[in-house]
């Protein structure tokens, strides 16, 4: 395997790709219990159509995150509690673009590690486990149609795409994952879970090269092509509507805000623009930003208030939110607040401190395995190494900042989604 | 890693464990206090009015500058629940001398600032000043109010509190609206300074740090504590058995349209000499993971949820068990999750749930030894239980909990409280029209 050595933060990256394709990441931590390993596919709520033998399939809105549900079922039973059988704690989740599986153990990793590989190599799919299936996750869509924060998020998100299906959630709708069928859920296995559109990370206090051998053992050898997906046309910088709200059972109105920053960047250039956003928001908007204390002081924010930059199907876009009494004066606020700063730009002094904080921040997230596991594999999918930030965000100057806000947080691109609580009944 | 306990100051226990493991240290420090609801919105306010200015850095620009210059250092408020006691402070964490980049080094100055934000309050005429503590008892109103937000954690909470009449148990860690609302600055100010005088503290270190330099740093942070007559009288009074004979149900309804059954039970009779490795390995068995009898059974065989779990407070020897269901569904589940734990109660308990249950349990016991997090949170638990093992050693009491003892720690067991939230009457016609 590569060596790659950050010996100013104290880290080291092993490397290696199998001949399928499959990319593997093993960050040692000497004198840890723990162990961290995550199997992620480059398939996440968003991929839903695609090419198969020629034919353009369509696919329900829900599909991939019912596979993560699924993807536990072996011919020989469930093997989340074959992995808990052996102390190991195994779980999955799904994002608009990446599924993961992954789980943490403080014994039997090579075991874990095995059984990991072979479970998500493994389409098993019933029509009678297929159907059972439907009651838990119909559960689990009821409960994120209760949470005020998914439903503000979701309707942004039909706001700002026309046609993108970032517009659905991730699992779907009760009525969308009606139609999911064990030939929907083969059909999208065997497109996305090839090896060389996976990506496996490793970290704990492991021998790297076995983790490569072992992958290399259990998993095929042969390279499947990586399919292509299609996110629909490209879409306009400009949001669909500006505004929408709705009632909910919440004690205070909650609001998110949403820019779209165009095509998702990519590559090591696209990790530079990445992290010159996510800087240039916390000067902006973070917790420590002129801009966030005012209105705190204001009462108009409190600390449930955040910010950051999302990239996923071809598209980026900045969200910020939280709770508000007057959530149309507080995205007002703070979209003059960016304005403000693309006209004059950032004081340096504030972007120096603001620096150190992001350093220290990140030093602070290389003791989350989970995090920074699976910050590696998305890093994979769009083609740079997060541990190479630091050195990067050493390059990134004031200016970088500034113009980033300037070019990026223009008032034309901006919508805002607000959940009010109910009026009084009476 | 090697851990320490001194008494630095009178009720001022340090605990230190020094190990060069992490990349980022933590420092709490922790004022012990009985929940009750007279107090306890009060002491939940404390550390946030404390945290919008000192002398030496007066508001919150000023403190967020200073944090930002000592690489992102956080030194938040902390508000937590310990069965009966009420622990609030101060939590920070930041970069592990080894990884700063100039040979800096950051424990003392954030000692000092931490200490400077507990003791060193801008005031004026002695008194927190009164635009802080508006706006502070503003923002926890909202966060009381804020608590239904969250259908789940808001069930738990109504249960508990219909489930515990009359004890301080009750108490929500943020107190209640009422209490919150009628806080002034000068009442405020003199709770604080009783506070202060009167509370035992916590504080906890974990990094590379020598523990002499720990504690010279703590005590000169802290040297203007007042010290006067301590509280020592806190702690959590377990109730062995059940309200009435038989489980009280409540039924509440909101405007939701998944319904959350939460069921409370006291363990009973084994509180009166806690086998906290059995404990555990019950609640692990019955409701704690995945491979637990809740889940396969509510989730995986009757398709009923997507989550069903319990919790133990063994501080306070309750149990809660908490699933979110078709409102059609609540007779169905609640029969399974009683059918489930008496099986446990029965001892109808395989070797594979046994063995399952132990090693998620000490997987998750030595997964926290590996976080200073982690480390923080269990110590103050054992703390305040007065036992004296780490992460390790609690694994390996784990490791020797058999069956029978598992079935015991469940032998005395009773339902107290049943609470399903629901969706509204109103609702349930719109849909059927």
């Amino acid at each position: 395997m590569k060596r790659t050595d950050y010996p100013a933060v104290g880290e080291t990256l092993y490397t290696a790709a199998l001949s399928n394709g499959l990319p593997i990441f093993v960050v040692p931590k000497k004198g840890y219990r723990k162990c961290f390993a995550a199997f992620v596919t480059h398939y996440g709520g968003a991929d839903r159509c695609f090419v198969l033998e020629g034919a353009e399939k369509d696919t329900p809105a829900g599909v991939a995150h019912y596979l993560e549900h699924k993807m536990f079922d072996m011919p020989e039973g469930n093997v989340l509690m074959r992995m808990e059988a052996t102390g190991a704690n195994a779980n999955a989740f799904t994002s608009e673009a990446v599924t993961a599986y992954y789980f943490t153990c403080t014994q039997r990793f090579e075991e874990d590690l095995r059984l990991l590989l072979r479970f998500v190599s493994t389409p098993y799919f019933t029509q009678e486990s297929v159907d059972k299936e439907r009651g838990i996750i119909s559960q689990e869509i009821r409960m994120y149609e209760d949470d005020p924060d998914d439903q503000v998020y979701m309707n942004l998100m039909r706001l700002l795409f026309a046609h993108n299906p970032l517009r659905d959630d991730v699992a779907g709708s009760v009525q969308s994952i009606q139609d999911i069928t064990p030939q929907v859920l083969y059909d999208c296995h065997r497109m996305f879970y090839c090896p060389s559109n996976m990506a496996l990370c490793v970290v704990g206090d492991v021998d790297p090269e076995a983790v490569e051998r072992i992958a290399a053992e259990v998993l095929p050898a042969e390279k499947s092509p990586v399919p292509g997906r299609d996110y629909g046309p490209a879409e306009s910088l400009e949001p669909v509507e500006k505004r929408c709200e709705r009632r909910m059972e919440v004690s205070a109105p909650i609001f998110l805000a949403g820019l779209k920053l165009g095509a998702e960047p990519t590559g090591p250039e696209g990790q530079r623009e990445r992290l010159i956003g996510s800087l240039a928001l916390r000067c902006l908007y973070g917790k420590s930003s002129p801009a966030y204390l005012r209105l705190y002081d204001e009462g108009l924010l409190n600390a449930t208030f955040s910010a950051g930059a999302d990239y996923a199907a071809g598209e980026g876009f900045v969200v910020f939110g939280g709770e508000s009494r007057d959530p149309d004066a507080v995205a007002k606020a703070l979209l003059e607040a960016a304005a403000d700063v693309g006209k004059n730009g950032f004081d340096p002094d504030l972007f120096q401190r603001q620096k150190k904080a992001v350093y220290g921040g990140r030093i602070r997230a290389l003791g989350d395995f989970r995090g920074l596991g699976v910050a590696i594999a998305e890093g994979a999918f769009a083609g740079y190494q997060p541990l190479d930030g630091f050195q990067v965000l050493e390059t990134i100057t004031c200016d970088d900042a500034s113009a980033w806000v300037r070019d990026h947080l223009v008032p034309e691109r901006a919508a805002l989604s607000v959940v009010l609580p109910r009026e009084a009944r009476g | 890693m090697r851990e320490t306990r001194r008494e630095v100051l009178p009720g001022v226990y340090l605990t230190c464990l020094q190990t060069d493991k992490f990349k980022t240290d933590i420092l709490s420090v922790n004022l012990l206090t009985r929940l009750t609801r007279e107090t306890a919105a009060q002491n939940a306010l404390i550390p946030s009015v404390l945290r919008r200015g000192t002398v030496r850095w007066p508001d919150m620009d000023a403190l967020a500058a200073r944090l930002d210059g000592l690489y992102g250092a956080r030194i938040e408020p902390t508000v937590r629940k310990k069965g009966e006691i009420q622990c609030v402070g101060f939590w920070a964490d930041f970069v592990d001398d080894a990884w700063l980049p100039g040979g800096e080094s950051l424990l003392e100055p954030v000692a000092e600032l931490l200490g400077q934000l507990l003791l060193e309050p801008n005031t004026r005429g002695g008194l927190l000043l009164p635009q802080y503590v508006e706006s502070e008892q503003q923002k926890l109103l909202e966060d009381i109010r804020a608590r239904v937000n969250d259908k789940i954690s808001y069930s738990r909470y109504r249960m508990t509190e219909l489930m515990c009449p009359g004890e301080d148990y009750a108490v929500d860690v943020l107190g209640d609206e009422e209490q919150a609302e009628s806080i002034n600055y000068v009442a405020l100010t003199r709770h604080y300074r009783a506070l202060l005088a009167s509370s035992p503290a916590e504080i906890f270190y974990c990094g590379s740090a020598e523990p002499a330099r720990v504690e010279r740093a703590v005590k000169e942070a802290l040297a203007t504590l007042p010290r006067g007559e301590l509280d020592m009288d806190i702690g959590t009074d377990i109730r062995m058995n059940t309200v009435e004979e038989q489980p009280r149900v409540f039924t509440e309804e909101l405007d939701v349209t998944q319904g959350k059954l939460a069921i409370g039970y006291r363990l009973g009779e084994v509180m009166e000499q806690p086998d906290m490795a059995a404990l555990q390995v019950m609640n692990a068995v019955f409701g704690g993971y995945v491979s637990s009898k809740l889940f396969m059974n509510v989730r995986e065989k009757l398709s009923l949820c997507y989550f069903a779990s319990s919790g133990l407070d063994v501080m306070k020897g309750v149990m809660a068990v908490i699933s979110g269901i078709e409102v059609s569904d609540y007779d169905k589940a609640l029969a399974e999750i009683q059918r489930q734990l008496q099986a446990v109660k029965d001892g109808d308990i395989t070797d594979e749930e046994l063995n399952a249950a132990k090693l998620g349990l000490i997987n998750d016991l030595l997964s926290a030894a590996d976080s200073a997090g982690g480390l923080e949170s269990f110590w103050l638990g054992q703390n305040l239980l007065g036992l004296e093992y780490g992460p390790e050693e609690m694994a390996a009491l784990v490791e020797d909990v058999t069956k029978e003892d598992a079935v015991r720690a469940a032998r005395t067991i009773q339902c107290d409280a049943v609470y399903f939230l629901r969706g509204t009457e109103e609702d349930a016609e719109d849909e059927e029209n």
